[in-house]
C-alpha cells in the first residue's frame, strides 16, 4: 500500500534558517572576505553576488579521529600487478597509491570552503553597520506623498469597503440578542402545546391550545421580523492617510576631469560612486544619478562620457557646484527629493576659486542636501580646496564629510568611514 | 539481464519518459506486486514528489524530514547547493527515511524510468531492509521517529527562545562533536509518542537534577558519616563508552534543559547508528532489488527496451567501482560491493562451483531467496562480509591489502586475491567496516568525585594509531559540557603514551599539585 504525495508546493527554503545561522556565525570571516573582494572586483560586477572563501579549519566540526601513524591494513580493489610481499614506495601525500586510506569521508578534501552569497546577502555584508546620515526628510507639508494605512474597522463607510466577516458577526450577535427571549418562549410553548395535545381534549384544554397556538404564531412572526442583516450590522474597513517621507533620492556625482586626473584616478572615483549608488539604492525606493563633470566649466553628461571621455584644461570646481544647484532648481524639487552630493577630485583647483566653493556650498547647497561627501584622490599633498573644505567639515560635521583616497584598497575603508553609523 | 522475448505479451506500462501521478501509481503497484512475489516485507510507503531545491534541503539535514536548526546543516546545505550548481555532483536520486510509513522522496526532474528505479530501490529495497534487519529492529523504532523529531525540534526552539540562540548553538556544537560517542550499544530504546515524550521529559528533568545533586553533594554532615573506604571508590565503577550519556547523567553543572538537549542529540545518533553499520548491506540490498524487480518487469514485457537502457545506464553508474589507481577513486563503493555480494550469494545458491561448495557448504545449492533474506536479516556489514565474501568475488574485485606501518619505510602488500590471501582479505575488509575499529576507542574511566571534579577519559590505541589533531578541539567541547577539568590519556598496551588536558596544563606537574585543591581535604 503506497501513498503518493505531491510536496512540490511546500516551502523549499527549509534550510534558509540554517543557512542564515551559518552566515551569522561566520559573519566576521565573511565580512573580511567581502571587503577583500570589493577591492579586487571590477566595477561592473559589484552588483552581482560574491564567492566567499573561508578557511576550512575555521568551520570544521571536530570529532575524535585517528591520526596519521601506527600500523594499519587497508583493502583496495583493482589489483593489477601486485603479489603478496611486494614492497612499494610510500606515496607522497596520499597520491594514487592510496596509502592514507581512511575511508572516503570527504572526497574533495579541499582546504577552503567556498560558497556564493546572493546579491542581497553580499550587499548586506558590504554595507553592514553603515547608515545614511539624515536619512529622512522632515514630513512634507504638501500632500504629494502619503499612503493609505489600515486603521481598524468602523461602522460607517463606503460600500466597497465592507468587511463581510465582521458584518456577519455583528449580524449574528444582534439576531441572537433580539430573538433570544422569544425563541426560548417559543420552545417552551411548543412543548406545552405538545403536552396538551397528548391528553384528552376538553373545552378548557381547547382554549389553552388555542391561546398557545396564537402565542406561537405571534412569536414566530416576531422572530421573522428580525432582519437578517441590518444597516446597523455593517462594518467597514477603515484606512487613513499616512504621510510618508520622500523615498526617492538623487545622487549628484561631481568629478574633476581636468588634465591632472588620470584614468586610474577616475577608476577609483568610479568605484567609489558605484558603492555609493548601491548603498543609496538600498535605502530608497528610487534613486537617480546625475553626472556632472567639470574642468573650467561644468557639464551634465551620461555615465559613459562621465567616466571615459578625456578632457584637458584647468580646473574651476565652483562651476560644477553651480550647475548642481541649477539642476536641483530645475528638476529636483527639494521637498520631494533627498539630495546627495559626492564629489571626487585630485584636489587641483584654481586657487581663487576655492573660497568661492566654500561659500557656495555652505550657503546654497548644504541647506538643501542631505549629505555631501568629498573624496580627494591624490598621492600628493593637499591644496587649497582641501583646506577650505576642512573648514566646512568643522562647521557642518553632520552633513559634510571628506576623506582621502590614496590607492584602490583605500576605497572601501574610506567609504565605511564616511558612512559609519554614528551614535545619535 | 535475462532477456526472454517470448514472454513479452504484455502491454508496457508507459512508453515516454515523462512521468505523471497516474503512471507513478501504476509503476508502484506493479513493482509492489513483483516485490511481494519475491517475499519483500515492507512498511507502507509514502512517496513524496519534491523539487530539486527541496531535495537539497532534505539532503543537508542528514535526511531527517524534520530537523532542529543548527548552523552546521546550513553549511552542509551551502556546500551541497554549491556543488550541485557547479555540476560537480548530481543530487542523490532518492532519500528514504526509516519510518513507518516509510517516506521516500522522488525528484520532479527525474524521468519516468528514474522514478521507477527509485521506487524499486527505496520503497521496496531499503524499506524491506529497514523493516527486517535485526539492527534496525532492535535499535530504531520506525513508528515513533517522526514524533520524536517533532518533539526535538519544538523543544530545541523553545530552548532557543528561553535561553538564547547562541547558548543553545554552542551546546549543540559540543554535543555534535561527541555524537559518535553517544550511542548505546546494548540497551534497546523504547518507543513512545510525542505526548508521552513531553511528559517524560518533565519528569526526567526533575529526577535527573536530584540525582546529580546527590552525586555532587558537598554538605558537611555527609562528610562526617562518609567512611574512608568510600572516598577511594572509583566512579564510574566500570569504564563507560557512551560519553554523551555519561555527561547527561553526571555532569555537575548542567541545567535540566541542557541535559535534555544532550539526550536529543544522543537519541538522534542512536537512530542513525544502524545505518552507519549497514551501509554496504543496505545499499547492496536495495540495489540488488531494483535490479531484480525491474528486470522481472522487463521479462513480463511491462517496460520497454528504452526504459531498460536508461535504467541500466544509471544502474551501472551507481555500481561502478573505480580501481585504486583511478583518479576518481575514493575507497570502496558500498553500492558496488553490496550489490556484487548479494548477486554472488544468489549465484552460489543457484550455480555453485566446487570452490563455493567448499567455502559455503551451508548455502551452496540452497534456495536463494531464503538465503538472501536470512543474510539481510541477521547481519551487519562487518559480519556480513566475514560470512559471505566469496573467493570468486575477491578475484573479480581484485582486492589486495596494503600494510601501512609507520615504522617501516615501505608499504607492503599483505595479501592478494589468491589462495593464501582470501582469508586475510576477508577479515581485513570486515574489519574495515567495524565501527569500533574505525573510531578511536575512548571511554570514561574516572571522575574525581571528591577532589577537583575532573573527568578522565582513556583512549586505547589500536595498532599504535594515535589520535588525530582535532582531539584538542573535541576536548574543549567536552570541557564545556563538563565544566571542570577534562583529561584524556592515550595509551597503548597499558602504557600511557600521551596526555591531553583541557584546560591545557604542562604534563610535568607533580601529582601533589592537584592535591592542594582537594575539596574533601579541607
Amino acid at each position: 500500500m503506497s501513498y503518493i504525495v505531491d510536496r512540490r508546493l511546500n516551502g523549499k527554503d527549509k534550510s534558509s534558517v540554517n543557512r542564515q545561522r551559518f552566515l551569522d556565525r561566520y559573519k566576521k570571516q565573511i565580512k573580511e572576505a567581502v571587503s577583500d573582494a570589493t577591492s579586487q572586483r571590477s566595477i561592473t560586477d559589484l552588483e552581482s553576488g560574491e564567492k566567499v572563501t573561508i578557511p576550512q579549519r575555521n568551520i570544521s566540526e571536530p570529532i575524535f579521529q585517528h591520526g596519521e601513524g601506527g600500523d594499519r591494513t587497508v583493502i583496495h580493489p583493482g589489483n593489477k600487478e601486485f603479489t603478496t610481499g611486494d614492497q612499494i614506495q610510500r606515496p607522497e601525500s596520499g597520491g594514487g597509491g592510496g596509502g592514507s586510506g581512511e575511508a572516503s569521508d570527504s572526497g574533495e578534501g579541499s582546504d577552503e570552503f567556498i560558497f556564493s552569497l546572493s546579491r542581497e546577502e553580499y550587499l548586506d555584508f558590504l554595507f553592514d553597520d553603515l547608515e545614511l546620515p539624515n536619512l529622512l526628510k522632515q514630513h512634507l507639508k504638501g500632500t504629494d506623498s502619503f499612503r493609505y494605512k489600515h486603521a481598524g474597522v468602523v461602522s460607517e463607510g463606503n460600500p466597497s469597503k465592507i468587511n463581510i466577516v465582521r458584518s456577519m458577526r455583528t449580524s449574528l450577535s444582534r439576531r441572537l440578542a433580539l430573538g433570544g427571549s422569544a425563541r426560548t418562549r417559543l420552545k417552551e410553548a411548543r412543548i406545552e402545546l405538545a403536552l396538551l395535545r397528548e391528553d384528552e381534549i376538553n373545552v378548557e384544554r381547547r382554549r389553552a391550545i388555542l391561546l398557545l397556538e396564537e402565542e406561537i404564531k405571534a412569536l414566530t412572526e416576531r422572530l421573522a421580523r428580525i432582519p437578517y442583516l441590518d444597516t446597523y450590522d455593517l462594518r467597514y474597513n477603515h484606512h487613513v492617510k499616512d504621510p510618508v517621507p520622500t523615498s526617492q533620492a538623487v545622487m549628484f556625482c561631481l568629478m574633476d576631469v581636468s588634465g591632472s586626473m588620470t584614468q586610474q584616478m577616475k577608476e577609483m572615483a568610479k568605484r567609489f560612486y558605484m558603492l555609493l549608488y548601491l548603498f543609496l539604492e538600498r535605502s530608497y525606493e528610487k534613486t537617480e544619478i546625475v553626472f556632472i563633470r567639470h574642468h573650467t566649466s561644468a557639464k551634465e553628461v551620461d555615465e559613459q562620457e562621465f567616466f571615459y571621455s578625456r578632457e584637458t584644461g584647468g580646473t574651476v570646481v565652483s562651476s560644477a557646484l553651480k550647475l548642481m544647484d541649477k539642476i536641483i532648481a530645475d528638476r529636483y524639487p527639494v521637498d520631494q527629493w533627498n539630495i546627495y552630493g559626492a564629489q571626487a577630485s585630485d584636489g587641483d583647483n584654481w586657487n581663487d576659486d576655492s573660497p568661492i566653493c566654500k561659500q557656495f556650498l555652505t550657503e546654497k547647497l548644504l541647506p538643501i542636501t542631505q549629505y555631501f561627501t568629498y573624496v580627494e584622490i591624490t598621492p600628493r599633498t593637499h591644496q587649497s580646496l582641501w583646506d577650505q573644505y576642512q573648514l566646512i567639515e568643522q562647521a557642518y560635521g553632520d552633513q559634510f564629510a571628506m576623506q582621502e583616497i590614496k590607492d584602490l584598497s583605500d576605497i572601501y575603508p574610506v567609504f565605511r568611514e564616511l558612512f559609519q553609523r554614528r551614535e545619535a | 539481464m535475462t532477456n526472454s522475448p517470448s514472454k513479452k505479451h504484455n502491454q508496457p506500462i508507459s512508453e515516454g519518459s515523462e512521468w505523471t501521478f497516474d503512471l507513478i501509481e501504476k509503476y508502484d503497484s506493479e513493482i509492489g506486486r513483483v516485490a511481494k512475489h519475491y517475499g519483500l516485507d515492507t512498511y507502507p510507503n509514502q512517496i513524496e514528489i519534491i523539487s530539486s531545491e527541496q531535495m537539497m534541503d532534505a539532503y543537508s539535514s542528514i535526511g531527517m524530514p524534520i530537523g532542529y536548526n543548527h548552523w552546521s546543516y546550513g553549511k552542509q546545505f551551502i556546500s551541497v547547493n554549491q556543488n550541485y550548481k557547479r555540476g560537480a555532483m548530481g543530487l542523490a536520486y532518492e532519500i528514504v527515511i526509516n519510518s513507518e510509513p516509510c517516506i521516500a522522496y522522488l525528484m520532479e526532474e527525474n524521468s519516468m524510468t528514474m522514478q521507477a528505479l527509485v521506487i524499486a530501490h527505496a520503497c521496496y529495497g531499503h524499506n524491506s531492509f529497514f523493516k527486517n534487519n535485526y539492527l534496525f529492529k532492535t535499535w530504531t523504532d520506525a513508528s515513533s521517529i517522526i514524533d520524536y523529531l517533532v518533539f526535538a525540534k519544538t523543544y530545541i526552539s523553545q530552548c532557543e527562545e528561553r535561553h538564547g540562540v547562541s547558548e543553545v548553538e554552542s551546546l549543540l556544537d559540543s554535543c555534535h562533536a561527541l555524537m559518535n560517542y553517544g550511542v548505546d550499544r546494548y540497551k534497546r530504546p523504547y518507543p513512545i509518542s510525542v505526548e508521552l515524550e513531553k511528559q517524560r521529559q518533565k519528569d526526567r528533568e526533575e529526577y535527573q537534577q536530584s540525582q546529580v545533586n546527590e552525586l555532587w553533594r558537598t554538605i558537611p554532615e555527609e562528610q562526617h558519616t562518609r567512611r574512608a573506604g568510600d572516598r577511594k571508590m572509583q566512579f564510574p565503577t566500570e569504564p563507560q563508552e557512551n560519553l554523551l550519556y555519561f555527561v547527561e547523567k553526571n555532569a555537575p553543572r548542567l541545567e535540566p534543559w541542557q541535559r535534555e538537549i544532550i539526550r536529543i542529540v544522543r537519541k538522534t545518533a542512536q537512530y542513525f547508528y544502524p545505518q552507519r553499520q549497514t551501509q554496504v548491506m543496505n545499499e547492496g540490498w536495495a540495489t540488488f532489488w531494483h535490479y531484480t524487480l525491474l528486470n522481472h518487469l522487463y521479462d513480463e514485457g511491462k517496460v520497454t527496451d528504452g526504459f531498460m537502457l536508461e535504467f541500466l545506464q544509471s544502474h551501472t553508474g551507481v555500481i561502478f567501482q573505480p580501481p585504486f589507481d583511478h583518479p576518481g577513486y575514493s575507497g570502496i563503493n558500498p553500492y558496488a560491493l553490496g550489490f556484487s555480494m548479494f548477486c554472488d550469494i544468489r549465484r552460489i545458491c543457484e550455480n555453485p562451483t566446487d570452490e563455493d561448495r567448499q567455502w559455503f557448504p551451508d548455502i551452496a545449492g540452497s534456495d536463494w531467496l531464503e538465503t538472501l533474506h536470512f543474510a539481510m536479516q541477521n547481519f551487519k556489514d562487518e559480519s556480513f562480509i566475514l560470512q559471505y565474501l566469496s573467493p570468486r568475488l575477491m578475484r573479480e574485485m581484485r582486492f589486495f591489502t596494503v600494510l601501512d606501518d609507520d615504522k617501516k619505510e615501505m608499504l607492503e602488500i599483505g595479501a592478494i586475491h589468491d589462495e593464501q590471501g582470501y582469508q586475510k582479505i576477508r577479515e581485513g575488509l570486515a574489519r574495515q567496516y567495524n565501527l569500533s575499529v574505525n573510531e578511536p576507542d575512548i571511554q570514561v574511566v574516572k571522575v574525581d568525585l571528591h577532589g577537583d571534579r575532573s573527568i578522565t577519559l582513556r583512549h586505547k590505541r589500536q595498532q599504535r594509531r594515535p589520535l588525530g589533531d582535532t582531539t584538542e578541539e573535541v576536548m574543549r567541547h567536552l570541557h564545556r559540557l563538563w565544566s571542570f577539568d577534562v583529561h584524556l590519556e592515550s595509551s597503548f598496551e597499558g602504557k600511557v603514551e600521551k596526555h591531553y588536558h583541557c584546560p591545557p596544563k604542562a604534563d610535568a606537574l607533580p601529582p601533589m599539585y592537584g592535591m592542594g585543591f582537594n575539596l574533601s581535604a579541607i
